[in-house]
């Protein structure tokens, strides 16, 4: 068996004295297709997660293998290599751009740089199909320059520009954070459609439980630099086991006639305060027990697909260290 | 109950070199006192536009070009610009986008707070002006120690908090709050609507809520106007919105909201907003629209009543 496409060991990221990521192992094999959301709040470390996965961020300690090969120490031809198969999409389509550009810039540049065609006519047709993978009409969007598309139009470009590469993993920063409700439905669409029918796994990364929910197979929610609670989209969201994912998924506001959103009371009061060691919630935990303030509670497998970081599942065998990927489920 | 806030044919337009774009066009309604009203749409139906409208803080190339605002019985057209300055803020108070950011960097809250008030012709000791902020910090649920804070000290929650106490701090009439927590996680969201539900409450003041996540609107307003191309295009009780929507548009915005009731149901809206200096002919939103016919293509629907105060511009609600 050859070794998987991208395997982070151990990650742990430190700025200082503040902790953005802490011991997170998982693998992402390209032979089984899936999309992966990671879930949090604005500094759980989600978007850390990201750039370490995708090489922009070195790990404080633990490492990334990229097909068994420290990502850190990778050749020339290596990193080459890994920058095909691995994709970014990030959260603002209006930055990415130069303005000065047809948008046509951001199609071709790849095309040449990596020698994905033999001739024009070959590069013309390729980036007219991975247009067309993420339903845009091409005649509607080359010679176009960034203004005269919207963030949407923008944002699927910014996709089709990854599919160009026929990349096996694509990470997904928010990508639909700054685009219309209306039109984040058609761009998560066409992610779906990467993974059913292109084969490509997604890590798509996002403050936005209900989105996840659509479009994913698996969900990692985050709190503080650790993953909460791990598994199986359906299970997590219709049976949320760890307290923060409760909490998260009860803030979401629904459209249904029956009010209670305000009315329950959604600030916990503070239990406990954490130690250095505690678990990253007691704070703010309802359920929150006397060690918890100092004891970080590990990972337990609570169900085939399904794993959470508290001790109320302490009687679930603890998931041993880098078996994260375990639990989820594959195409 | 009395309308606090009445719009009556509000218009806007842009200057543009191929001709005037129609940001808002013809937009009536009226607020009651007590009341949270909703303005949905997508980005550029409007919504902020005419939010700005309310206060005449439309900018050039933009202006007001037709339409009166009445608040309280003072018409605000009539208003010289001292008379308009003094009454932003007192009598309506906007809580703009992205204005947790907006907050200087350099100067503590407390200084922020006491700027407003200032500004305002309020005098105070400075041991009442101590007083008088820490109550407002209260009322938004901070603690008084925060004050004395710098803006890059707080979280956004907390920021966003501390706009809403400037925004309140004259107690106004009517409070304006555009997407006020769409920078927010949802946990701090549910926080801070909760806050400005309480301020509501302890000022009995009026709120508009101008947005796009019609999970929220559900959850808070008790109307909803829905925007699009610059018309309001229908406006009824929340709970009527919800269950029976008229406009085809409300509905696609309801659809296109994720559930967490069962997966992949998430439906975008076909197409795209329209451009407001090429609007279509007829109805804005046909080209859009599943359930438009030739009439849809050529005559433009007129706002009218189509249940007990409910309304809608679709020739088939």
């Amino acid at each position: 068996m050859s070794a998987p496409l991208l395997e982070a060991l151990h990650v742990t990221k430190r700025y200082g004295a503040m902790t953005a990521l802490s011991d997170l192992s998982m693998t992402i094999d390209a032979g089984r297709p899936a999309i992966t959301a990671v879930v949090g709040e604005s500094g759980s470390g989600k978007t850390t997660l990201a750039r370490i996965i995708l090489g922009l961020t070195p790990p404080s300690a633990g490492q990334v293998l990229y097909k068994g090969r420290d990502l850190a120490r990778l050749s020339g031809e290596q990193r080459w290599e890994f920058r095909r198969d691995v994709q970014a999409v990030f959260q603002d389509p209006y930055e990415v751009y130069n303005p000065f550009y047809r948008v046509d810039h951001v199609l071709t540049t790849p095309v040449k740089k990596f020698g994905l065609a033999a001739n024009r006519a070959d590069a013309r047709a390729m980036i007219e199909g991975a247009l067309r993978a993420v339903g845009l009409r091409p005649e509607e969007i080359l010679g176009r320059f960034p203004h005269q598309l919207s963030g949407g139009q923008r944002q699927r470009i910014m996709v089709a520009r990854a599919v160009l590469m026929k990349p096996k993993l694509i990470v997904a920063d928010e990508p639909v954070s700054m685009v219309d409700a209306s039109l984040r439905a058609t761009i998560l669409g066409s992610l779906r459609k990467l993974t059913d029918e292109m084969g490509i796994s997604i890590i798509y990364i996002t403050h936005d439980l209900a989105t996840a929910y659509q479009v994913s197979d698996n969900i990692l929610v985050m709190y503080r630099a650790c993953v909460a609670e791990a598994g199986e989209v359906e299970r997590v969201v219709k049976h949320p086991q760890h307290p923060y994912t409760r909490l998260l998924i009860s803030s979401i506001p629904k459209v249904s006639i029956a009010r209670d959103w305000l009315e329950d009371d959604g600030e916990q009061k503070v239990t406990a305060l954490p130690g250095p060691d505690g678990c990253r919630f007691v704070e703010r935990c309802p359920v929150a027990m006397a060690k918890c303030a100092n004891t970080l509670p590990p990972l337990y497998r609570t169900e085939a697909h399904r794993a959470a970081a508290c001790f109320q599942f302490e009687t679930s065998p603890e998931l041993a260290a880098g078996a994260l990927t375990e639990v989820l489920v594959r195409g | 109950m009395s309308a606090i806030l009445e719009v009556d044919g509000l218009r806007v337009e842009f200057e543009h070199p191929l001709g005037a774009v129609k940001a808002v066009d013809d937009v009536s309604f009226s607020l009651l006192a007590n009341e949270r009203l909703g303005l949905a749409g997508e980005s550029g139906s409007g919504k902020s536009t005419m939010a700005l409208a309310i206060l005449r803080m439309i900018k050039p190339p933009g202006r007001i070009v037709g339409g009166r605002v009445v608040l309280d019985g003072v018409e605000l057209s009539a208003l010289d610009h001292e008379g308009m300055r003094k009454l932003r803020l007192a009598g309506i108070a906007m809580v703009p986008q992205g204005s947790m950011n907006s907050l200087n960097p350099v100067m503590r809250i407390k200084a922020q707070i006491a700027d407003a008030l200032a500004d305002h012709g309020v005098r105070l000791s400075a041991a009442d002006l101590d007083t008088r902020i820490a109550a407002l910090l209260r009322t938004v649920g901070l603690r008084p120690e925060v004050a004395s804070l710098y803006p890059h000290e707080l979280s956004g929650g907390m920021k966003q908090r501390a706009c809403i106490a400037i925004a309140i701090c004259l107690r106004p009439k009517v409070i304006i709050a555009d997407e006020p927590t769409s920078a927010l996680d949802v946990v701090v969201q549910r926080q801070v609507m909760e806050t400005l539900a309480r301020v509501q409450r302890e000022l009995a003041c009026a709120i508009i809520l101008v947005g796009h996540d019609m999970g929220l609107m559900a959850q808070f307003v008790d109307r909803l106007g829905v925007m699009y191309a610059g018309r309001l295009v229908e406006v009824a009780p929340i709970g009527e919105i919800i269950t029976r929507p008229r406009h085809p548009y409300t509905k696609a915005l309801i659809s296109s909201l994720p559930s967490l009731e069962a997966r992949g149901t998430m439906q975008g809206l076909p197409g795209l907003a329209p451009l407001l200096r090429d609007l279509p002919p007829g109805c804005a939103f046909h080209p859009r629209c599943t359930q438009a016919e030739d009439r849809c293509r050529s005559e433009k629907p007129a706002v009218r009543a189509v249940g007990p105060g409910q309304q809608a511009a679709c020739h088939f609600a």
